[in-house]
């Protein structure tokens, strides 16, 4: 009971999220430009241009969006670990208002994997009161004290140097992130379709970038450093109604080359990804490019996990196996997924992240 | 055989119906009033617990600041330095027609409770302003413009809502308080530095309404258990004289061949299968009593300690349970002897009905010695004991050996009254009396207490009042008291009454601990309001004009003696003020929390964020100035109280107070009775073998009858006049030690003497009633019945 009293209120805020991650129950009404769902509420358009630095800020009107950080790190030992900072934006109606008026709900998820230990801790809070918010210039994202915080020079991006701070019960980090390469639109510039019907978001990331800093672990302070990536989504309906869940993994080739894949599992699987060269030029991979495998599942809390993957990539001949850093990387929280980094083999060999939701 | 066996026990019973009917009716009795009692304390205590589980409060420590408020930035601030931290906004509010207490939370960082739980519902609709209330308050609300849903989570009297929605219709930008949730992350600014002003208060020291609400629960308790050890008393005479009157019975089933041990089986599973009757009987008996009581139990409650109780029992089948099982433990207390006594009963022995017990000279002795010892105890208790169990310790010794001295008493007033005797019916009258005294003593001890509680209890609530009339004028000096709404209002008032009434007297207060309590720091202008009218306990010399100058405090007679404080010597620790000394106490009626007063300038500089949450009012123009408060300000009449409106208020939130305890005595007086009147009955059916040879002397039936009823009175006179110091002394423990400990205060003792008249008058109604049935039978009774007891004698 004792660790139950300790939480807070959690159901309370996860049913916010649910509504905005689970598969959308309403049919997407973007064709005709009308624009908006039933309830009023934004979507994503093919061909409209993303607006920098105004996009790296919120989309109130969108239902959903998300600020979703991960880094592959080593320590001086030559010790894996894996970082995940990330906020949620969830909109009970397509506006914002003062104070507690603001419909904006936010959620913060930090995760920090070492090969033996996984440590997860998430944040909740009302928007429009300073709690929790994202600001687009000067670029600050923040839950609590939980922070990703723009240091970029006058005329940069400001997303390419930024601050990173989260802390949970037994874990804290503190990390800086350079941005080596520019922003990358996913997609058809940065427009992702996430369904043969045609559900989309909009979706660009910044996967260049060299991570340096310290974790707090329970036994002490670790030095890192390592490579991170940036996704930046959002959204109203993202999901079709079939879909159950998805895998989605993103890249980092010992070559330069990065790469974003995800599948959506529904009725029908609908794959996506892209393929980033070193200077950052985005090639988008159509439905069925791209092919995942799942190689070995692992027992958890009573789910069965895919947690090694094959991934193809037939047209370039790209075929690699995966394998995760530690297995049981489970965010059990109160929306609970599977989220963790990953060492890949194969015809071409490198690091990533990998993340599973709907199990 | 077992089932002849049987037949010939349950034979008995049908042919004394009237004893079967007064032992079911006793345990059934016993049952209700036990039950009754138990289940308003169940019900009362799962209202608690309802209120406390609403945010938590058992598990989440609280922050908050002596004002009462915390600015949200505060909120913010602390969030933002990584405290898990909840805001809450309590307030009272109007709703339609009922003030509520208005809770408003933030759930999505709120500690688990049946708040957040109920706004998780629909998260979207409670941010929209959906709102939660016990089905009560939703019926007394009655119309207004508020989404408010039905849910028994919510205690009663309160409004679940969403923090914003609060703070809206609160008016209000500020936070009550701040939940600190169990579990923190560490690394963090410590709260000393990062909010030194607020005050961190352990989980549940907030809401601790079982422990205010123990000594009115225990009252009650003790009250349930007096009338069921009462009930006992006639279910241990009922089963007495069946025992006595089967013995031949017994003896020739036995002769028969019936085994000692099936003969015992069979009167024990007889015992069962009456207290399983009679105990669900007395359950519902219970339930229907403590339905009847259950309103007023729950108005006394919210009065004197604000505990929200809804007026509706609901049952609980732990209660009943726990009922039947004390049923069943009784029925085997009361029939236990009769048992025991079967099991040594000499297969030869005379099987004549003997009078029971036949007082030995040594069993006297040996009763003397118990309540010599029960006495003694008392006395003990009184001297070095502390605390309320002590107290009631001392009143259960007290009172069993007062009733345990009865019999021994009554006794030797009739061996007194005997030797002052003149002619041979009298001298028999008196013998006769002395020589039946052991047969009637339980009844007469069970009358004694009775009426010894109701003169205790009459004369402790009759004192109360009196004393609670006179302070009650001397507080409500004020004409008018006007409550501002907000702190914006209360800015403009201030000045406008100022200028039109004689005096304004602004109230505020913060809430603090004083000596480890939960209390209250109240500001007070220096005005002869107070001055004249607040009688002071042990004041320092000029403590007035002391505490006018900032040289000390007053405070109230419950944290004064529960904190064992001593006017001149002592200091009391204020917080952002320091020690200040005690300079006297007043008495504080009604007030379950520990309470200081500060004068006004003083209070101000301490805390300069506390709202003015109330103006008392000088005037002489009451009425004129209430109509231009309405008219310019637009204040609602529930914002308006004048004096004779809350004098009213006060009054029947006392009269309340003691509504359960009247009606619990009077219940228990009619026990007594019943089982004066089971012993009379008993006795009459075995004394007609005493009788016949009077009649047979020349003694009429009628006159004998008369005897009977007469001896019945005397001895219910007597047993009155001794019921007398031991109900004063029973008040004087309730004033001086119960009192003081379940509430904090003392209150002198005063007699009623009228009232003890009263009593008198319906005890010796009762002891008529009861004693009536069996005279009239024995008046009735022809010739034949009384021949036959010679032709029977051996």
């Amino acid at each position: 009971m004792q660790h139950n009293l300790a939480k807070p209120a959690i159901h309370a805020a996860a049913l916010a999220f649910g509504l905005a991650l689970a598969p959308a129950s309403l049919p997407a009404q973007g064709f005709a430009g009308l624009g908006t769902d039933a309830e009023g509420f934004a979507i994503p358009q093919r061909g409209t241009a993303l607006q920098f630095p105004a996009d790296h800020g919120p989309h109130p009107e969108y239902r959903i969006e998300w600020w979703y950080l991960t880094a592959t790190l080593s320590d001086a030992d030559g010790q894996d670990y894996g970082v995940q900072w990330t906020l949620f934006r969830s909109a009970l109606a397509p506006q914002e208002d003062e104070g507690w008026d603001s419909p904006q709900v936010w959620m913060g998820h930090a995760g920090l994997t070492t090969a033996e230990q996984h440590f997860s801790a998430e944040r909740f809070a009302r928007g429009g009161i300073g709690q929790a918010g994202v600001t687009a210039d000067p670029f600050v994202a923040h839950i609590d004290d939980w922070h990703m915080t723009s240091h970029a020079e006058e005329g940069a991006d400001a997303l390419d140097h930024l601050q990173v701070h989260a802390r949970g019960g037994d874990f804290s980090y503190d990390l800086e992130f350079i941005a080596e390469g520019p922003l990358v639109p996913q997609g058809d510039a940065g427009y992702s379709v996430k369904s043969p019907q045609g559900q989309a978001s909009y979706y660009y990331s910044q996967p260049f970038y060299t991570v340096s800093g310290t974790l707090d672990l329970p036994d002490g302070p670790v030095k890192v450093t390592g490579q991170g990536w940036l996704d930046r989504e959002w959204s109203s309906q993202p999901l079709a109604e079939d879909q159950a869940g998805w895998d989605w993994v993103s890249l980092s080739f010992d070559d330069g080359h990065r790469m974003m894949g995800f599948q959506l599992r529904g009725t029908e699987v609908f794959t996506a990804g892209t393929w980033i060269t070193p200077d950052g030029t985005p090639t988008p991979l159509p439905d069925g490019a791209v092919q995942f495998t799942p190689l070995h599942h692992t027992r958890i809390d009573g789910r069965d996990v895919p947690t090694h993957w094959r991934i193809e990539w037939a047209e370039q001949d790209l075929s690699i196996e995966t394998e995760p850093l530690n297995p049981n990387a489970w965010m059990d929280l109160s929306i609970s997924y599977w989220e963790g980094p990953l060492r890949f083999d194969g015809s071409h060999s490198g690091r990533g992240y990998l993340e599973m939701t709907g199990y | 055989m077992t089932r002849i066996a049987l037949t010939a026990l349950m034979s008995h019973w049908v042919r004394n119906w009237l004893q079967l009917a007064m032992l079911l009716a006793g345990l059934a009795l016993a049952t209700a009033l036990w039950s009754g009692v138990q289940a308003l304390n169940s019900e009362a205590r799962s209202a608690y617990a309802t209120a406390e589980s609403l945010l938590a409060e058992g598990t989440a420590e609280r922050l908050d600041h002596p004002s009462g408020q915390i600015a949200q930035d505060r909120y913010i601030t602390l969030r933002r330095a990584g405290w898990q931290v909840s805001p809450v906004v309590e307030g009272r509010h109007t709703l339609g027609s009922a003030r509520v207490t208005l809770v408003g939370i933030e759930p999505l960082t709120a500690p688990q409770g049946a708040g957040p739980a109920l706004a998780a519902q629909d998260l979207n609709a409670f941010f929209a302003g959906r709102a939660f209330a016990h089905p009560q308050t939703i019926t007394e609300s009655g119309a207004h413009d508020l989404d408010l849903h039905p849910s028994d989570a919510v205690p009663v009297g309160t409004v679940l809502l969403d923090i914003g929605r609060a703070q809206e219709m609160l008016d209000t930008e500020a936070l009550s308080y701040l939940h600190l949730l169990q579990t923190q992350p560490a690394g963090m600014r410590p709260l000393d530095t990062l909010a030194p002003d607020l005050r961190r208060v352990p989980a549940g020291e907030g809401a601790e309404l079982g422990g205010l609400t123990d000594s009115f629960h225990l009252n009650l308790t003790a009250f349930g258990l007096l009338a069921f050890a009462v009930g006992l008393f006639i279910v241990h005479s009922s089963v007495g004289l069946a025992f006595e009157q089967r013995r031949a019975m017994f003896r020739t089933l036995r002769a028969l061949g019936l085994p000692l041990r099936t003969l015992t089986a069979c009167l024990a599973a007889e015992m069962l299968v009456f207290a399983l009757i009679a105990g669900v009987v007395g359950l519902v008996l219970g339930h229907l009593l403590a339905s009847f009581l259950m309103p007023d139990v729950a108005l006394t409650l919210r009065g004197l300690y604000g505990a929200p109780v809804p007026g509706v029992l609901q049952f609980n089948p732990i209660w009943a349970a726990s009922g039947l099982a004390m049923t069943l433990g009784g029925a085997a207390l009361a029939g236990a002897q009769a048992l025991w006594r079967l099991w040594h009963l000499p297969i030869l022995a005379p099987a004549q009905p003997r009078a029971w017990a036949r007082a030995s000279a040594r069993g006297m002795r040996l009763q003397g010695g118990v309540a010599l010892a029960l006495a003694v105890l008392a006395i003990a208790l009184t001297l070095g004991g502390d605390g309320l169990l002590t107290g009631f310790g001392l009143l259960a010794a007290a009172l069993l050996a007062a009733a345990l001295a009865v019999p021994l008493v009554l006794a030797a007033l009739l061996r007194l009254a005997q030797r002052g005797a003149r002619g041979p019916v009298a001298e028999w009258f008196w013998a006769d009396s002395r020589q039946n005294m052991p047969r009637l003593s339980l009844a007469l001890m069970a009358l004694m207490l009775a009426l010894a509680a109701n003169i205790g209890v009459g004369t402790m609530v009759a004192s109360f009042r009196a004393t609670f009339i006179d302070w009650l004028d001397l507080r409500l000096a004020a004409e008018l008291n006007v409550m501002p709404a907000s702190a914006q209002e209360a800015a403009a008032l201030h000045p406008y009454l100022s200028d039109r009434a004689d005096a304004v007297l602004p109230m505020m207060r913060v809430d603090a601990t004083l000596k480890g309590q939960p209390g209250q720091i109240y500001a007070m202008k220096d005005h002869a309001s107070f001055r004249d009218n607040w009688p002071l306990i042990d004041p320092v010399p000029d403590a007035w004009d002391r505490l006018a100058a900032g040289e000390g405090v007053l405070v109230n007679e419950q944290l004064y003696r529960r904190a064992g404080l001593q006017s001149g010597a002592d200091t009391l620790d204020l917080p952002g003020v320091g020690a200040l000394p005690v300079l006297g106490a007043y008495a504080d009626y009604g007030n379950p929390l520990a309470q200081a007063v500060l004068t006004l300038p003083q209070f101000q500089a301490a805390y300069p964020d506390a709202p003015v949450r109330q103006f008392a009012i000088r005037t002489s123009d009451a009425a004129g100035l209430t109509a231009s408060l309405q008219e310019e300000f637009g204040l609602s009449s529930a914002q308006i109280t004048d004096q004779a409106h809350a004098r009213d208020l006060s009054m029947s939130i006392f009269e309340r107070t003691f509504v359960i305890t009247r009606a619990l005595n009077v219940l228990t007086l009619s026990v007594a009775a019943l089982a004066l009147f089971a012993a009379l009955v008993t006795l009459a059916g075995m004394r007609l073998a005493q009788l016949a040879p009077l009649w047979a002397l020349g003694l009429t039936a009628r006159r004998l009858a008369g005897l009977e009823l007469a001896r019945a009175l005397v001895l219910g006179a007597l047993t009155m006049v001794l019921a007398l110091p031991v109900g004063l002394m029973l008040a004087q423990v309730l004033l001086s030690v119960i009192n003081v400990q379940a509430f904090g205060w003392r209150l002198p003792l005063q007699v009623f003497p009228a009232d003890w008249a009263r009593l008198a008058l319906w005890a010796m109604l009762a002891v008529l009633a009861a004693a009536s049935l069996p005279a009239l039978q024995l008046a009735r009774q022809g010739p034949a019945d009384l021949l036959r007891v010679f032709s029977r004698d051996r």
